[in-house]
Formats: C-alpha cells, structure tokens, sequence
C-alpha cells in the first residue's frame, strides 16, 4: 500500500507549491496544549487525528472542486412538463440541426481560406501571420455560435506585446474558444488525442501555440524555455496560460502552477464565469470526452458567460513566484466569485507529497518531546 | 421527472440506521449516501482503499495507513458503521472501542506493546527515534501502573480514555 503514497512527484514539484497548512483551519495542526506531565492518554488519545481523517472522507475541498452540478429538472409539473418536452424539440429538432449546419459552414470558409494562405504565402510571413490569427478568430466565433455564445467582455481588449502573458482560470476547453474569438491567443495546453490533437498539431501550432504532456517530466524544461522565447518575441501572439492545469467546475480554483510567474512579464488576469441557467459549461473530463461535451452545449439553449480582462499585475519587489501566482489568483477569484482551495489540480492524477503528513508528524513528535522534558 | 438518482426508500434507511444503532438521522444518511456514490468512482458497491486515497485530505493523514485495515473494500452499510464512532450521537464506550480497534491490529481484543509503538510510529514518523519512543511509551506505561509486558484490553482503555472528554465528531452536511 505504502506505494500509492511514495509514488508522489519529485522535489521539484514540491517547490511548486504553497503550504495547505496555510489554508487549513488552525486547531487542525497546532494543538498548542498547556505543557503538562505527559501521561499515557496523552499517547493513547488519538481522537483528533481519527477525527481529521474521517472529517476528509465525509466530506472534502479537493473533490468539491471537480463535482458537476447535475441539470436543474424544472419538469416536473404537469403545466411545465409539456413546455418542457416542446423546449426538447426545439433544442435537438430545430437548434441542434441549425447549429451543426453554422459550424459545418465556418469549417468550409475556414478551411478554403486558410489553405490557401498557409501554402501559397510562403514568402510573405508578416502577412500570412495576420491573415491566419483573423481566419482562427473566425472559426472560434463559429464555434460561439454554435452554442449560442452570449459572452460578454468587461476591460480593454488585450493586445499583442511583448513581455506579458494572460492567465485564466480554467473550467473547459471553451474557454480557450470563447477566448479565442477576441484575441489571437498563443495557448499553452495539455496535448490531447483526437480530433483535437490533429487541430491542435495543424492549425493551432500557427497561432504559437505550445502543446506539452502533463505527465512527461522533460517537457517541462522544453515549455520553460518555450515560453520564454515566446514572451521575447515582439511580434507573437499574446500568450495565454491557464495555471490551474486542470479543468475546475467554475465555484473554486485550485493552486496556480507557478510557470507563468516566473517569467519576468506583466501578468493580466482573465476572470471567466459561466452562468449555469442552461447549462454547465464544466468539462468533466473523466466522465465525458471532448465531442460529448461540446454536443452536450450544442443541444442546450445557450451557453451564457461573463469574461474580465483584470489590471495587469507586476511581480512585487520581494514576492516570490508562488505568492505572486496566489495573489493574482486572489484577484480572479474576488471577481469571478469562486472560492480559493489550496490543493494542486494534479491531485487528481497523483497522491499527495509525503511532506504534509510529514509536518502534521513533526508537529505531534515535538509537542510529545516538549511534554517529555516537562518532568 | 425529478430527481430519480440515488434514492434510497425508507426501508433502506431504516434498515441503514439500525445497522449504525440509529446514530445519524435519515437527513444524515442520504447525505452520506451520495457522499458514498461520489467516492465510489466505478460504481462497485465498495470504496476501495485507493478510492479514499484519491481524496487528498484523507491521504495526507498520518494514520490513513493503518485505518485501510478497517476501510478497504466497505459497501454502504459498512461505510455508515464505520462513521457511526464519530457522530454526535455516538456512545463514549462506542467512540473508545474505535480507538481500541485502531490499535489492535490483529483484531484479538488485547494491545500489546508493539501496537502502541506502531501507531506512535505512524503518529510522530521520522521526527523521534525508535529508542525514544520505545522510552517514552515504557515511562508512561510505567507511570499509569502497566509494564511493558502487560497487555491492555479494552477495559483499560476505557478507563484511560474514558474521563478525559474525548471530542472526536464529524458533523455531517445536510442540504
């Protein structure tokens, strides 16, 4: 059993972390006793311990963060129910058709345009870049459409210059698109299989988009210097991370990863909030792929989302990468309204580092020792 | 219509409550049960004992090790029986005899030296030396009138436990 424990990342992950014991109630951890003789039950009494533990599996923070909030039923009276199967026809009869027809539509004036300008502007590289950061916005509007998108953006509309990046917090890959329709972004995300990967690996790549496996510990160095000579170049594409590195149902963020703070840019923050009258627009990606997803929001009424383009943030004089990434984190969840929970989103792919038990272990052996030596 | 899923008839949380000597209300039950559902990732009818790893809060516990002797593999009712110890209902004589089952590993009704020292073991890790711990648990032992040797039973727990206002609830959220 010991290895599901051991099996936790490396040092350098560690680093890549605040401490929870920041964020966990305070009687928690210090149970600062008047030092007292210590008496058996003192060793025996292993209540508070029991207790933290079976506290975590009756309910906890981590796994609140990645609940989807099942579809409100408003069928159930005999006056709504008939309004209601009719809202089904028009959603899979009348919109659903509709709207496969407008993506089918802007993947045909996508891809005639765009072909021709990636092969035949070879030579002319300034333009070719432009022509295809326009045809990438349009096909993401499509893709907006297609969901009946009311999106609406607080804050100037960023622009491309060097030294800064965008961060966001994550909860689907829509995101990315309704992001997109604005802005030319050059994303930094997960490679995915599928039909995803193929756009991600043909089109995507031209906008300077950086794909990376999260589980391959070398593509880690590769996208630090990556990025970087992204953030340096004059004439690329704002760059767009979502430090979250994982997709979050929309009421919490998880712990930023700390890469884009690190980079010496200005860092503008980007809030996204999804109303959820008609659909949750969390991707839960161990449930449902991608393509089920997104028909998920094709045969809903409307996907309807709120964006803030926050006020560029420096890092302060003193500030670590991590208390900037927590302190840019805090901005975005004042404003999107989404509660702050300390754990990092690759929790869900690996266990915990053996450093937290470690300090709960520490503080118990020390307040034992002080005891002790209280004779 | 409605919500169908997850329902449990009244039978079920009846037949539920009296498995746990009525220590949670109905409320209380339906809340655990969907906690249960949530847990149970494959949907198997028992949470496994990595299923309760994956819950973070739970696998950074010093004791998480040795509470999978009593976790693995537990379907609802057992769930249930195995949270009953800490609610606010619970008897202090069902609360001590957790402990107690804690610490006797091998389930034989007596705790002998090397289970204390097991679980200080678990509780203080690499921050004491076995020497010490060996000491301090012989002085304590020594001092509340046991011997190293002796092997203490649940009565003994009790009475070491039994006065000392043991506080170990876990409120169950109720929507």
């Amino acid at each position: 059993m010991s290895n599901l424990i051991s099996s936790s990342p490396s040092e350098m992950d560690l680093l890549d972390r605040p401490n929870i014991e920041d964020y966990l109630p305070s009687d928690s951890i210090h149970q600062q006793q008047p030092i007292t003789k210590l008496k058996l039950r003192d060793l025996l009494d292993i209540s508070p311990t029991l207790t933290e533990a079976a506290g975590a599996i009756v309910d906890d923070s981590f796994t609140r963060c990645f609940k989807s909030n099942p579809p409100e039923p408003w069928n159930w009276n005999i006056y709504l129910f008939p309004l209601w199967c009719l809202g089904v026809v028009v959603r899979y009869g009348i919109l659903f058709p509709g709207r496969v027809l407008i993506l089918t539509l802007g993947w045909i004036i996508f891809l005639s345009c765009y072909i021709p300008v990636h092969v035949l502007l070879k030579g002319h590289d300034k333009l070719r870049k432009r022509l295809e950061r326009a045809l990438v916005e349009l096909i993401c509007s499509f893709f907006v459409a297609s969901w009946t998108g009311v999106v609406k953006y607080h804050g100037p509309r960023p622009s491309a210059r060097p030294k800064q990046v965008f961060v966001a917090n994550h909860t689907s890959m829509i995101d990315f698109i309704v992001l997109e329709q604005m802005t030319a972004f050059a994303v930094i995300m997960q490679k995915h299989p599928g039909w995803v990967g193929l756009l991600q690996s043909t089109i995507l790549e031209s906008v300077g988009c950086i794909w990376f496996n999260r589980s391959e510990a070398k593509d880690r160095e590769i996208v630090t210097r990556k990025l970087r000579e992204h953030v340096e170049g004059a004439d690329n594409n704002p760059l767009l991370i979502f430090p979250e590195g994982t997709c979050v149902n929309n009421h919490y963020t998880v712990m930023f990863k700390k890469g884009a703070f690190e980079l010496g840019a200005t860092v503008c923050p980007i809030a996204i909030k999804y109303n959820k009258i008609f659909v949750d627009a969390f991707w839960n990606s161990r449930k449902q792929s991608f393509t089920t997803h997104l028909l998920q929001l094709m045969c809903s009424w409307a996907v309807v989302c709120d964006v803030w383009y926050l006020e560029p943030q420096k890092i302060k004089p003193g500030e670590t990468a991590i208390e900037f990434a927590e302190r840019v984190r805090q901005i975005i969840s004042v404003r999107a309204g989404l509660k702050m929970v300390p754990w990092d989103g690759y929790l869900k792919y690996s266990r915990p580092s053996p450093k937290h038990r470690e300090r709960k272990q520490q503080n118990f052996a020390e307040s034992v020792l002080r005891q002790l030596e209280e004779k | 219509m409605g919500n169908t899923s997850s329902m449990l008839t009244q039978y079920d949380i009846e037949e539920v409550q009296e498995h746990c000597n009525n220590t949670f209300s109905q409320q209380e039950i339906v809340s655990l049960y969907q906690r249960f559902c949530q847990l149970d990732r494959n949907s198997g009818g028992f949470i496994s004992a990595d299923e309760f790893l994956s819950v973070p809060e739970f696998a950074v516990n010093p004791l998480s090790q040795r509470l999978f002797r009593m976790i693995d593999g537990l379907n609802f009712k057992e769930f249930v029986a195995f949270l009953s110890a800490f609610s606010s209902r619970a008897t202090l004589q069902h609360k001590v005899e957790f402990i107690f089952k804690v610490y006797d590993s091998d389930g034989n009704g007596k705790v002998a030296f090397s289970d204390l020292l097991d679980v200080l073991r678990d509780l203080t890790g690499q921050f004491i030396s076995e020497q010490q711990r060996e000491l301090v648990l012989t002085q304590v032992l020594e001092e509340a009138g046991y011997k190293k040797d002796s092997l203490l039973v649940m009565s003994d727990f009790m009475k070491i436990l039994g006065n000392t206002g043991l506080k170990m609830e876990v409120e169950v959220p109720v929507d």
